[in-house]
Order: structure tokens, then sequence, then C-alpha cells
């Protein structure tokens, strides 16, 4: 496997002005901000004629090294009291595009990036149906296009006992959720995952436990709040076919699986929905999945984890705090909750 | 009785000519995870690489060495079982790497954080388990003991069979979804036993 240098980085942060028009731009999408101080970027999409939506075609690995950047409010200090900001050394990008959890794409960690390329991505659309006075089949440029981009850098802690600190680039799910209009009825939100077998070689296997599409779900108050968040991007750039792309959801409180990948429908519904891991193993995986240090889980203790990148001299152990750090902002959703029970 | 006995050199000279290149071949897994560890490939969970890696090593120099017995039968070669220690004990060096790297990488020595994990996750406990019965198998692997314990090597070391087992098991329980590649395992030991089933055996 070529892991990159350091050195190599600003190569691949250059985008011909050609592929980067020929891509689809969120610079457009999110024009609204054009000319702002904060914008973060190096080309302005505005002035671009492309309207393809948001999104990518088939494509080799290393294409992605030229994902177009996006305009988007930096994370700065000021919002750390808040949560959406952490100075917390930054997992070097190459590490978080090369090592996920991705099974529709096989379960080594390595496969996501070897395998994700054959995800087409575009045209993509989401069907969001359910309790919501505005049903359809939303255009993730309809999606994206009236909402700001912003940055949040957040832990990201997985159920397997490792983290990452990762910036993202979104949109708050609340102000998503907005536009559909839910209505009284709606006390839960879930999601689901691409199903497309003849992509997805995960999907594939003879002897997979998974029922496909994999599917998450929140209570819509957890929905609602400020820290979850509908990702299109990270590390400034659009998000890689490994990560999600090109809409994933991003909850920093509660382990990795939660936070879906490759979002292609948003249903809300009165009764808490089925998720894909508690179908699996409900023994395993509650349907909360809050980071809790001491609830341990069956194959894993919970109590540390390794901050990767991790080497052998240095295991970077630290202590995993409830809600992942984000007690102060989340606790209160769960006041009165046996969270043991309820894990 | 010439030609039987320039035969029986021969068979021996194959013997010690093949033992220096079946050991560098089996040598090489170590050496590729050497080199991975000093340039720096391991990733960037080099715990994760380094258990996964010799525990997959382990599985693979277990079934080779149960795969030298049929092996034998079905040719008629003694070579092959002449390299079975060999190989049997580099199941044992590559499962040694695999619960030291767990030792160090998951519970940094802690021999109490150790015996939680031996206690309360099962797929840890069968591991642990066919890991002791390999160091027992290794322990009694030299000729001496083996005539020092006559009869009962051979029944310690039919052991072997529950140690495959328990590894199967070991990855069938960290199976978290996909089922895979501990099907695959289970097919390979289910071959290897059948290969030993008597008249399939007469029949060659």
């Amino acid at each position: 496997m070529l892991i990159k240098k350091p050195s190599d980085i600003p190569t691949s942060e250059i985008t011909s002005e050609t592929t980067y028009f020929k891509r689809r731009s969120l610079l457009k999408s999110a024009g609204a901000i054009a000319g702002s101080a904060a914008l973060f970027g190096c080309a302005d999409g505005a002035a671009s004629s492309a309207s393809k939506p948001l999104g990518s075609s088939p494509q080799s690995p290393d294409t992605s090294e030229a994902a177009a950047r996006l305009k988007y409010l930096p994370a700065n200090k000021s919002m750390a009291a808040s949560g959406l900001y952490t100075d917390e050394t930054l997992t070097p990008e190459d590490d978080v595009k090369s090592y996920c959890n991705f099974y529709e794409f096989g379960t080594g960690k390595g496969d996501p990036k070897r395998y994700a390329h054959q995800m087409t991505t575009e045209p993509w659309s989401v069907l969001v149906d359910g309790a919501v006075g505005k049903p359809g089949k939303y255009g993730l440029e309809d999606l994206v296009k009236p909402h700001q981009l912003e940055e949040r850098i957040y832990r990201f802690r997985c159920v397997e006992a490792w983290s990452m600190v990762v910036p993202w680039v979104g949109i708050p799910l609340a102000s998503m959720i907005k536009q559909f209009e839910p209505t009284g009825s709606a006390k839960f939100v879930s999601f689901e995952t691409l199903y497309r077998p003849d992509e997805m070689r995960g999907q594939r296997s003879a002897f997979g436990t998974i029922e496909w599409p994999y599917r998450e779900g929140l209570r819509l108050d957890e929905a609602m709040h400020p820290l979850t968040l509908m990702v299109v991007g990270m590390y400034g750039k659009e998000l890689p076919n490994q990560n999600g792309a090109p809409l994933r959801l991003m909850v920093p409180w509660k382990y990795g699986f939660k936070s879906i990948k490759s979002v292609v429908r948003i249903h809300f519904s009165e009764k808490q929905p089925a998720t894909s891991w508690n179908i699996l193993s409900p023994r395993e995986y509650g349907f909360y999945s809050n980071v809790n240090p001491d609830v341990a889980h069956p194959r894993w203790s919970q109590a540390t984890e390794r901050r990767l990148p991790s080497t052998l001299l240095n295991q970077n152990r630290i202590a995993t705090r409830p809600f992942n750090g984000y007690g102060d902002q989340v606790a209160s959703l769960y006041s009165g909750m046996n969270l043991k029970r309820f894990f | 009785m010439n030609s039987n006995n320039s035969l029986a050199k021969s068979a021996s000279a194959l013997r010690w000519r093949s033992k220096p290149v079946v050991f560098l071949l089996l040598v090489l897994p170590f050496l590729f995870l050497l080199q991975q560890i000093f340039t720096g490939q391991l990733g960037p969970d080099p715990a994760e690489a380094l258990s996964r890696q010799t525990g997959e090593w382990a599985i693979r120099m277990l079934f080779l060495t149960l795969l030298m017995t049929p092996l034998r039968r079905f040719t008629g070669k003694p070579l092959f079982v002449q390299q079975r220690r060999m190989i049997g004990l580099f199941a044992f060096f590559y499962a040694l790497l695999h619960v030291l790297t767990f030792f160090w990488l998951y519970t940094a020595w802690q021999l109490s954080a150790l015996l939680e994990e031996f206690v309360q996750r099962p797929y840890i406990t069968v591991g642990l388990v066919a890991f002791i019965i390999l160091c027992l198998l290794a322990l009694t692997s030299s000729h001496a003991a083996r005539r020092r314990l006559k009869r009962n090597w051979q029944r310690l070391h039919k052991f072997v069979y529950v140690a495959a087992l328990l590894t199967v098991t070991h990855v069938w329980w960290q199976s978290r979804s996909d089922l895979t590649e501990a099907v695959v395992y289970a097919v390979i030991l289910l071959l290897l036993m059948i290969a030993r089933v008597p008249r399939i055996n007469r029949a060659h």
C-alpha cells in the first residue's frame, strides 16, 4: 500500500481548473455565502457554468485526491464550548481515507479505499418519506443548496475502541429536517444506505449476515441537536467514496456505526426504527449506542481507546469519556434514563 | 541391499536438503512483518494490523501442519511427515507472536487486563486455550520428549485437533457480520479431517 508522505500532500491539493469545473461544484450550491471574508477554498465555483448535481461518477481511487475544495464557514476556537470545535491533533487525512469500516465494500479496514470507487454517486437522490409535510425524492443539490456549509472538528469514536479527530464539512441535520416539515407524529428519524450489489461487493457476500440496506436511526431530538451533522466533505474537500460520499451522517457522541454513510433515504416515524446492528445482535448493539466507558461491549472493553494514528512504540491509548466528551452538550437528552439498560 | 541403502541415503539427503528450504519459506511471513514494522507500513492502527496478520499466519501454519499426514498418505512420500514437526513449531511461533501482540498492544502487559479479557470474552478464552495446547505440543516436540512420554505422546499430540477446532471457533466468534473468512477456515479444517477418515485413506 502506498502511504503518502506529508511532502506529497500539496500536489494532491492542486485541482486543475478543468477537473474542477468538470466536477459538480459545491461552491455554487453554497453560493449564498459568496463574498464572505470567512470563505475558504481556492476557486470561485459561482463562476462555473457547469451545473452538474453534487456527487461524482465512478473514478479510480486516486482521483479522489483531486476532490474539489469546498467553501464553508471554518470551525474556530470560539466554538469549542459548544462542542463544534476541538484543538486536539487532527488525524492525518490519508489515515481517515485508508482506515475505514464500510462493510458494503468488505470487512477489512483497507477494503473501502480499495473498492469504493466502484460506487456511482452521480446522480444522487434521497427519498424523504413518512411523517413529513414535504415528502419526495430530493436531488442532492436541493438538499445542500439552501444551506450554508459549516466545518466541525469532532472526535470520532468507533465501537472497536479506536478513535480519530476529523474536520467535517456539512449542514446541521436540524436545518435539513426543517426543510421537510416533519409532522407532530414524527418522533424518530431513520436513514438507509445505498443498496447496489453491482457496485458494492460486500452486499454480494454469500456469508454476510447484515440485512441490506444498512439502516440507522435517531430520536428526533437527537437528530435536531446542533452537534448532529449531515456531512458532504472532510478536510475542506468533497467526501471520498470510502468515507460515505456524497452524504453521510455524523453524530459525534455515539459510536461510529450510528453515523451512516452514503444516505439515500430519510424516513420519519412515530415508532423507534429498526437499526442494522441492533437487528443482528441486540445484546451487543443498542439503539442508542452512546459512547459509554462504563458499559463494556461483549467484544471490546470501552474504558479506553487508541487515538489514531497510533504506533507500536506509542499506542496513544487514552481514557474514553462518557458521550465521547460531549456530555455537557447532550447528557440532558438522556436525563432520567438508565444508560446501562438503554445502551 | 546396496540399492536399498542408496535409496535410503538419497531420501535422507532430500530430507536434509529440503529442511532449510522449508525453513526459509516459513520464516518469510515473519520477515515480511518485520519489513512492515520498520518501514511504517502497518498503517494508522498497527495493533489491529499486527494482531490480524500474526493470527492469520498462525492459522495457516497450523493447517499446513495438518495437511502433511494426508499428503504423505496420498502420495506415499515420507518427506511430508518429516517436515511436519518444523511446520508445527512455526505454527506455535506465529501463535506466540499473536498472543504477545495482544498482550503488548491490547492489554499493555497488564496481567489483570489479560485475565479480564480471558474471563469476559469467550473468543479470547478459546483462543488462549488453543495457544496453551500449542505450547504443550511445542514443549514436547523433541525426540527425547517423545521417547520419555511413550504412548502418552500420541495421546497428547492428538490435541492438535482440539487446538484447530478452537482456533476456527476463535475466528467464528469474532466475525461481526460477515462469516466468509470463518466459513473458509471451517471448510478447510473439515476437509483436513475428512482426509483422515480410514476408508478414504485405504483407497490409496
